[in-house]
C-alpha cells in the first residue's frame, strides 16, 4: 500500500500551530515515514495538487482564500482542521466584534481603501467547507496531534475529548482559578489540552471551543458561588469564541 | 547568457507568512523587480481595543507563533510601562531566560530547518534525513532542548502563559533551573558540531554586499552593561549603524526611529529611517554590538570570518549561529545568578491606571516595538506596533534592485534561487509583520 499524500495549507493564523508539528522533534522523521509529506510551504519547496489528507491552519478571512479553501476541499479525501483559527476561528474572530470599515480604517488609515487590504467576516473552515476531524487548540497539542494521525492511518475515528477542561485541572490537583477571584472558562471549554493554563497558574481562556453541550446550569452554579454572573463568564468568551 | 528573464515565485516557500518574488528582464532590461507582502491582515491593533490590560499579551502573542514569547513579552511590558508597575531583578532575569529560549529554538530552526537545504542543495531538510542523519538529529536535539526550556518557563512551549503585568505567574523551581543548566551544558558541543556543519557548506552563501544601515537595541541597563547581557536582546534603548555619534533614542520614541508608511505592492507597511530603508536581524545585533557578544560567539563568528560592519545579508544566518552560542552561554550566566540568590516567592498587585506605555525587545528576526493606552479601568484604548519582518521589506526590495543586475547573467534558475535565498536570509515573519499596523483610535 503506498503512503497517504498529506498537504498542509495556511490561512490567516499565527503558523503556531505548524510550528507545533515541528516540535514534535526527534519524531517528525517517523512522521514523515509513515506519510508522504507533499506540500508544506513553510518546511519544504515541493508542490503538489494530489493529496489524499488536506491539513488547514487558519481562519477565512478573504474572498480568495475561500475560494482557495473551496478547491483544496475538492482536491482531498480527508480535510482536517488544525488549530483554533481553523476550527473555531480563535483571536481573528474578535473582528467580527466590529464594523469592518471601521477596522479597516483603525489599521491603515486613510490608505483603508486600497485594494490589496480587502478583508470579510473572519470564519472558521468548518463555515466554509465540509471539515472531517478537528485537532483543536491555541497552539495544538504535539501529544494530541500525533495521537489524531496515528489513528487515521490505522482507520481509527480519533478521540477527542467532549467533557470539560476542569477534569483535567483537578486530575492534576490544580486550586481552582475562581480562589484566586480570576473568571476561568474551564467549567466550559473542551478538554485534551491537559490544562496546562490553570497549572501554569492563570485561567483557561478557551481556545479549544465550547464542549458540544456545555452544562450551563453547573457553570451557572460555580459563578453564583463566587458572587458572579453568567455575562461575566460570556465577557471572557470574547477571546477565542466570538461569534 | 539570458536576455530574458521571467520569475514569478508565488509564495515564497520555508519562510514564515506569504511572500512573492516577481522579475520581468526584457532584452537585458528590468522592467519589473518586487517583493510582494499578499500576507491575509489581521487587525489585531483593532482587535484590542476594549480588553482588559491582562489580556493584552494572551491576546497579541498569537500575532506569531514563531515569535509568540517576544511579543508576549514586549507586549507585558508596554502594559507595565503604561501601568507603572516594576518587576523584581528575579523576574527580570526569568523573563530574559524564557527569551533566550525562544532566540535559540528560532535561529536553531531558521539555520537548521529553512536554511541548511538551500545550502545542501535541497528543497527541505527531509531528504537530508537520510543522507544527513546525525547532523540532523543535532539540530533536532538542540531544538527540542530550547523547546523545552521555554515549556518550564512559559508553561507551554508557544504562547507562553506564564507572563502578567508586574510578575509571573508561576516561578521555576532551582531544581527545574539546574535541569536547564544541564541541558544546556549538554549541547554546546552540538552548537559546535551545527557549526562545522555549516561551515562544510557556507561557500553556498551568495558573495553579495549592499551598504545599508542597521538598527538594533543597544544596553543601556545599569545591571547587566558589565555582564555577558551587554549585548543586549532585551533592555536598553534604539541605535544604529547610521546613527554616527547621536545618542541612542528611547523606546518611547520608537516611531520616530520607524516611519512606517504604506507600500502599494504589500499588506504589511513599510519603515525607514535614515536612508530608504534598514535592515532588523541577527546581523543588525551584531554590527551595533559585536564586541560585547559572548566568547563562544566570537569563535562562531571568527569560524566563519564575520566581522562588525558586515553588509552581505546572506551572512545574517551565521550572525545567527554566533547569537545562538551566545545565549546559551548567557543562560548559563543567569542560572547561576538566580541559584546562587534562591529562589524567593512573589506576589503581583496590580492597580489599574489610565496611561499609556511603550517598549523595545529583539524577536529573533529583529527589534519589535509594542505600545498601549489604557483607561482608568484598565481597558485597551489604543496599540501600535511594528514588527521586525516590516522593517525589512523595504530592505529585502533594495537588495533585490542591486542583486538583480548583479546576476542576471548566471540565467534565470539561479537569479531565482538567490533572491529566494535572500528572503530567507531575513529570517522573515511575515504573518507578524502583516498583523500589527498603525493604529489610531478615534473615540
Amino acid at each position: 500500500m503506498s503512503k497517504p499524500r498529506v498537504a498542509i495549507f495556511d490561512f490567516a493564523c499565527c503558523e503556531g500551530c505548524q510550528l507545533q508539528i515541528v516540535n514534535i522533534e526527534e519524531e517528525i522523521i517517523d512522521l514523515v515515514g509513515a506519510v508522504d509529506v507533499v506540500e508544506w510551504r513553510e518546511a519544504m519547496s515541493e508542490q503538489s495538487h494530489e493529496y489524499d489528507i488536506a491539513i488547514i491552519e487558519g481562519s477565512i478571512t478573504r474572498p480568495e482564500d475561500e475560494h482557495r479553501v473551496q478547491i483544496i476541499r475538492t482536491r482531498a479525501k480527508i480535510l482536517i482542521a488544525l488549530g483554533a483559527c481553523a476550527t473555531i476561528g480563535g483571536v481573528n474572530k474578535m473582528k467580527n466584534n466590529f464594523d469592518l470599515n471601521e477596522v479597516k480604517r483603525c489599521v491603515y488609515g486613510q490608505d483603508a481603501g486600497m485594494p490589496h487590504l480587502a478583508t470579510t467576516t473572519t470564519r472558521a473552515v468548518h463555515e466554509v467547507v465540509d471539515v472531517d476531524y478537528k485537532i483543536h487548540g491555541c497552539p495544538i497539542e504535539g501529544e494530541e496531534f500525533k495521537r489524531i494521525i496515528r489513528d487515521l492511518l490505522l482507520g481509527k475515528t480519533p478521540f477527542v475529548p467532549n467533557y470539560p477542561v476542569c477534569v483535567e485541572c483537578k486530575e492534576r490537583e490544580n486550586v481552582c482559578r475562581y480562589e484566586y477571584n480570576e473568571i476561568c472558562l474551564g467549567p466550559i471549554i473542551r478538554a485534551g489540552c491537559g490544562a496546562p493554563c490553570p497549572t501554569a497558574q492563570w485561567r483557561c481562556f478557551g481556545c479549544r471551543g465550547l464542549v458540544d453541550n456545555p452544562n450551563v446550569d453547573a457553570a451557572q452554579e460555580v459563578m453564583e458561588q463566587y458572587n458572579l454572573t453568567l455575562d461575566d463568564l460570556k465577557q471572557k468568551m470574547v477571546l477565542f469564541n466570538s461569534k | 547568457m539570458s536576455k530574458n528573464i521571467n520569475i514569478n515565485v508565488h509564495h515564497v516557500t520555508r519562510i514564515e507568512g506569504h511572500g512573492n518574488i516577481v522579475v520581468n528582464v526584457t532584452d537585458g532590461t528590468i522592467e519589473k523587480c518586487q517583493w510582494q507582502v499578499p500576507e491575509a491582515p489581521r487587525f489585531f491593533e483593532a482587535m484590542v481595543r476594549g480588553r482588559r490590560y491582562d489580556d493584552i499579551q494572551t491576546i497579541v502573542s498569537r500575532i506569531c507563533g514563531i515569535c509568540s514569547i517576544s511579543h508576549s513579552l514586549v507586549a507585558t511590558r508596554a502594559v507595565e510601562d503604561a501601568l507603572k508597575l516594576e518587576v523584581s531583578e528575579q523576574t527580570d532575569r526569568v523573563r530574559h531566560l524564557l527569551h533566550f529560549s525562544e532566540l535559540l529554538q528560532s535561529h536553531v530552526l531558521h539555520v537548521g530547518y529553512l536554511v541548511a537545504p538551500d545550502l545542501f542543495g535541497e528543497k527541505s531538510v527531509v531528504p537530508l534525513i537520510p543522507k544527513a542523519t546525525d547532523a540532523v538529529k543535532t539540530i533536532i536535539k538542540a531544538h527540542r532542548v530550547a523547546n523545552q526550556m521555554s515549556a518550564i518557563l512559559g508553561g507551554r512551549i508557544t504562547h507562553p502563559v506564564t507572563l502578567r503585568p508586574g510578575g509571573m505567574t508561576r516561578l521555576p523551581t532551582e531544581e527545574q533551573l539546574r535541569a536547564i543548566k544541564s541541558e544546556l551544558e549538554a549541547i554546546v558541543p552540538d552548537l559546535v558540531t551545527i557549526c562545522e556543519v555549516v561551515l562544510s557548506v557556507a561557500d553556498q552563501l551568495p558573495n553579495f554586499t549592499r551598504e545599508t544601515e542597521y538598527v538594533s537595541l543597544t544596553q543601556t541597563h545599569p545591571r547587566y552593561m558589565e555582564s555577558l547581557n551587554a549585548y543586549s536582546f532585551y533592555h536598553g534603548d534604539i541605535t544604529s549603524t547610521d546613527c554616527n555619534g547621536d545618542g541612542p533614542v528611547p523606546p518611547s520614541r520608537w516611531e520616530r526611529v520607524a516611519n512606517e508608511y504604506v507600500s502599494p505592492q504589500s499588506t504589511a507597511k513599510w519603515t525607514k529611517w535614515h536612508r530608504d530603508s534598514y535592515a532588523a536581524c541577527a546581523l543588525a545585533r551584531f554590527n551595533n554590538q559585536a564586541e560585547k557578544i559572548s566568547p563562544l560567539g566570537k569563535k562562531v563568528a571568527g569560524m566563519f570570518g564575520l566581522e562588525k560592519g558586515c553588509c552581505n545579508p546572506y551572512m545574517n544566518s551565521v550572525a545567527q549561529l554566533a547569537e545562538c552560542a551566545h545565549v546559551v552561554e548567557t543562560s548559563l550566566e543567569f542560572i547561576d545568578t538566580l541559584l546562587s540568590k534562591g529562589i524567593e516567592p512573589e506576589t503581583v498587585n496590580v492597580t489599574p491606571r489610565a496611561g499609556r506605555g511603550h517598549a523595545a525587545i529583539e524577536a529573533p528576526r529583529g527589534i519589535l516595538f509594542h505600545s498601549y493606552e489604557f483607561d482608568k479601568n484598565g481597558e485597551c484604548v489604543w496599540g501600535n506596533c511594528c514588527i521586525p519582518t516590516n522593517q525589512n521589506h523595504a530592505n529585502i526590495q533594495h537588495d533585490f534592485e542591486k542583486l538583480v543586475p548583479e546576476f542576471m547573467d548566471e540565467g534565470e534558475d539561479a537569479l531565482r534561487q538567490k533572491m529566494e535565498m535572500l528572503v530567507r536570509s531575513y529570517d522573515p515573519c511575515v504573518s507578524c509583520s502583516t498583523h500589527y499596523l498603525d493604529i489610531e483610535f478615534i473615540k
